[in-house]
């Protein structure tokens, strides 16, 4: 996103395909208003998502990044992906840390199939605090090399 | 020399010197490599100047074994002449392949390690806030040394490598197998890491069970049982994410994989692959409902120092290659 003014975020968001993807889905259906900075991968399960795409993400440019998939504790429809997500993304977070990445860049949220607004306004709340952040430290250090 | 000899030269960059023992290691093997070929550049155990190797014509030698990364121009520069200079350029051991140990100073800069390593250490006396300057003035004239990078490379990210032996330093056996693999000519794609594609699980004489665990144990803070794997006592071991092809040697000692042969060729981020692997195995995820975020919290804040544990050696290769500092 280019252009004067103010700065736009970039997050990319990895929604599960059972619950979140269908939660964002909701969303649009509805005609739920949110912000545009958002750009959706669906996988099947947010267990799925290695920790590499994440850091593959912010290299490539991602201003923020958010992984959603099934609520805690019993609704994932692989069982136990999302615990394994909690856990990963746990740890990721204190990785991103180390990096010199605020780790409030990465969030982890719970969507089911039928919380549209829930959605919606998890991405207001996120492109609210990214901005408040400012562009992703990795942008501004390219730019001086 | 006679003529139909292979020329073979060794190079060190940002390392230890290991490498070079390590090609030793294989111990009276060598009196078969002189046999087949001359050494033309080794400065660890011969006298020749950059010069020499600048004045041979180019692809002279037929392989290049080059360890260390690369931290200042004069690596840089060895790097890309010896790629001129020679027709195979293998990056031998961890620092050339993913940077090393060295490569860990990508936490730093420059004016980080500087502070830490002639100001802050307890055994430092340095009032005169004295540092290596790229030059210096004496009163024979200038003199100068190389300056100092602010990052690691890994020596494919300054010039075109061929081949990768892995290990820190390469396991015998990885040294046998690229010197037969040149001797016969039987080389893998350009590209290839010289070693097997499994994990060192594969080789690991340790039995496997039941992976769960909800507390994480330092090497010193419990003795292992010796036939159990370790990251099931606890231990957190990188055989999962690291090639194999050194025999888990490490493993047969006792002591946890730390992950010197680098990521396995199917999960090429080797950090993200362990932070994949050690958060699914902790945890009871049988007694999840029991489970509240804070007690993850608590169960992954047991991993002291994460990007020591997971990056060990591959911090210079891995996808974002250092700390963005400000």
């Amino acid at each position: 996103m280019s252009g004067k003014g103010e700065f736009e975020p970039r997050i990319i968001g990895f929604l599960c395909n059972w619950c979140s993807y269908a939660g964002a889905d909701l969303a649009g259906v509805s005609r739920i208003q949110y912000p545009p900075n958002i750009r959706i991968i669906r996988v099947m399960c947010s267990g799925r998502i290695d920790p590499a795409f994440i850091l593959e993400a912010f290299k490539d440019g991602a201003d923020g990044v958010l992984v959603a998939g099934c609520h805690l504790p019993s609704d994932c429809h692989y069982i136990s992906g999302n615990f394994k997500a909690l856990r990963r993304i746990t740890l990721l977070k204190e990785v991103l840390k180390d990096f010199g990445i605020e780790p409030e860049r990465l969030r982890l949220e719970w969507v089911s199939a039928s919380e549209g607004d829930r959605f919606a306004s998890i991405v207001r709340d996120m492109v609210k605090q990214i901005k408040r952040l400012g562009p992703s430290p990795l942008k501004s250090k390219e730019k001086n090399a | 020399m006679a003529k139909d000899k292979l020329k073979v030269a060794f190079y060190w960059a940002a390392s230890c010197g290991g490498c070079e023992i390590a090609v030793l290691d294989i111990n009276e093997k060598i009196l078969d490599v002189i046999q087949i070929a001359d050494i033309v550049f080794w400065p660890v155990a011969m006298d020749i100047k950059y010069k020499d190797v600048e004045a041979m014509p180019d692809k002279y030698v037929d392989v290049c074994f080059f360890n260390g990364g690369i931290r200042n121009p004069e690596q840089e520069h060895l790097a890309k002449i010896l790629r001129q200079k020679s027709k195979i350029l293998v990056a031998y051991g961890a620092c050339a392949h993913l940077g090393g140990v060295p490569g860990l100073a990508n936490m730093a800069n420059k004016k980080e390690v500087f502070e830490k390593a002639y100001f802050s250490t307890f055994s430092t006396i340095n009032a005169e806030k004295i540092t290596p300057q790229p030059s210096v003035h004496v009163k024979e004239g200038e003199l100068d040394i190389p300056e100092f990078y602010d990052s690691v490379r890994t020596l494919d990210q300054v010039v075109d490598v061929d081949y990768y032996v892995p290990g820190c330093p390469p396991a015998v056996e990885r040294t046998l197998f690229a010197v037969e693999a040149i001797a016969k000519g039987e080389l893998p794609p350009k590209g290839s890491v010289l070693a097997p594609l499994k994990s060192v699980c594969d080789e690991c004489p340790r039995k496997k069970e039941n992976k769960k665990i909800t507390k994480i144990y330092r090497t010193y803070e419990k003795v292992p049982e010796p036939e159990r794997c370790l990251l099931e006592q606890g231990i957190i071991c990188m055989g999962p994410a690291t090639r194999g092809g050194c025999g888990a040697r490490c493993l047969n000692a006792d002591m946890p994989c730390t992950g010197c042969g680098g990521p396995c060729p199917n999960s090429p981020e080797q950090g993200a692959a362990m932070i994949s692997a050690l958060a699914s195995i902790l945890g009871l995820e049988e007694e999840k409902e029991k489970y509240s975020e804070e007690d993850v919290e608590k169960l992954m804040s047991q991993i002291k120092d994460p990007i020591g544990t997971f990056y060990m050696y591959a911090l210079a290769a891995s996808i974002l290659r250092r700390k963005v500092i400000k």
